[in-house]
């Protein structure tokens, strides 16, 4: 074993960057909402409180429901959620990859999800069992385009399945956004994630108002506090992806930096503008927009990449 | 546990119970998340279940039917968990105290820590109590 690869699942894109990005861009999210709303909004400092505070307080366990499922949920997709981050991260930044590593990280990303569901359905609560219900209901119908987003950049750059080599074709011929189809691809990939996020207008599963934070509202302490990191590591996982997917990947040098903080805040911006502009829609309509317009358009993109436009 | 009591006081988060109140207070716990009074500043929000509070904000005089209710909810709520009885009815009974159904010792059915009295209370008296538990929790 390599001390290396500690270093990298550990610290720089794993664990410690990943979190403390995570928390900030959630400040970024809570900030802007509450711009959008004409409010001063909170602190910088914010969600670092809410998260420690959080780890400090009680953990309720309910009475009936599967406990050691409860309690293991939030820290199974919290590694699953490190992991992917670490992987791309590594291929972003150092650009390294082995065979196939899209593929788990497809697979791996579609763990939170069942996470979700399994410790939503654990707690043996109504309200958790109907947000988890709606959670697999919303994971059925954003994979599909999902994965046809997935498929675009790695027919584009000659049907290759590791990252890095997505990234140096990028790096040589220019990021796919720049075609018709990589464009596509980014906006289906950006409705994708709104829902794989359950953001707005997407937060069928832990609506507020109807099921009070749904598949979460059992949790307390500790587990909350790691549902609630994980929602924001997905603020850098999720962009990440998408960067370097289809935006050509980051290029760390000189004014490189600057411009590689504009497209993560790009990204992050334009999610929060369709959250803070859409209210939340039925169940049955987020799988009529799915499976009616966002897969075909994604399957579209797919042939357009098979065709090379 | 001074370092974790500052952490406390900077993300209070609130949990909102109706004790059997006649709904003006609950009207102007709204105007807390409005842009003129911005709780969030705070880093106040309120939460939709009991598991996720550290403060239970009850509004309303207890009565007969829901004080059962109340008790079984301050159990749910993980500790430290702090209660704010929000208005006159937690505090006194207002107009209601010689009701037939008014739970009469209301601090047995919860230990409330902080009374913000007023039928309503003013935003303004609102954010001043909460100051006030923060500055109970920062000392």
């Amino acid at each position: 074993m390599n001390v290396e690869y500690f270093f990298y699942l550990l610290i720089f894109p794993g664990l410690l960057f990943t979190s403390v990005l995570g928390l900030v861009v959630g400040w970024v999210d809570r900030k802007v909402s509450a711009r959008f709303q004409f409010r001063v909004g909170p602190p910088f400092l914010q969600n670092f409180n809410d998260f420690f505070k959080l780890l400090g307080k009680e953990t309720m366990i309910v009475k009936d429901g599967l406990h050691s499922l409860f309690i293991l949920a939030p820290f199974v997709s919290f590694g699953m959620l490190v992991l992917v981050s670490a992987m791309i991260g590594v291929a972003l930044f150092y650009g390294l990859g082995f065979g196939g590593d899209l593929i788990v990280v497809m697979y791996l990303l579609m763990i939170y999800s069942v996470m979700v569901v399994l410790g939503g359905a654990a707690t043996g609560n109504v309200y958790s069992s109907l947000g988890a219900g709606r959670e697999i209901k919303l994971l059925l119908a954003d994979e599909l385009a999902f994965i046809f987003v997935c498929l675009v950049p790695i027919i584009k750059a000659g049907y290759e399945l590791q990252l890095d080599k997505i990234l140096a074709f990028q790096a040589a011929e220019g990021a796919f956004i720049g075609s018709v189809s990589g464009f596509l691809a980014f906006i289906i990939g950006l409705l994708c994630i709104q829902a794989k996020m359950t953001l707005p207008p997407f937060h069928i599963p832990e609506a507020e108002t109807e099921l009070v934070e749904g598949p979460f509202m059992e949790y307390s302490g500790p587990p909350l506090a790691f549902w609630k990191l994980n929602h924001l590591i997905m603020y850098v996982t999720f962009p990440f992806l998408l960067i370097l997917l289809l935006l050509g990947g980051f290029n760390l040098s000189g004014w490189g930096i600057l411009w590689a903080v504009l497209k993560y805040l790009l990204i992050v911006v334009l999610m929060i503008i369709i959250k803070n502009t859409n209210p939340r829609i039925r169940i049955d309509t987020a799988l009529n927009f799915f499976w009616k317009y966002a897969t075909p358009i994604g399957l579209v993109a797919l042939i357009l990449a098979v065709l090379g436009v | 546990m001074g370092w974790y009591n500052k952490r406390l006081a900077k993300s209070i988060w609130v949990f909102h119970v109706s004790a059997s109140p006649c709904n003006n207070c609950d009207i102007e716990i709204l105007d807390l998340l409005t842009p003129k009074y911005d709780i969030e500043r705070f880093g106040i929000k309120l939460v939709g279940s009991v598991r996720h509070a550290d403060v239970i904000l009850l509004s309303g005089v207890i009565n007969d039917k829901v004080a059962p209710k109340v008790r079984k909810i301050y159990k749910q709520a993980p500790k430290p968990c702090f209660v704010v009885g929000f208005g006159t009815c937690p505090a006194s009974g207002c107009c209601f105290k010689d009701s037939h159904n008014v739970e009469h010792k209301r601090e047995e059915v919860i230990p409330i820590d902080l009374y913000i009295p007023g039928c309503p209370p003013q935003p303004e008296a609102m954010i001043a109590g909460v100051a006030k538990l923060m500055g109970v929790l920062n000392a």
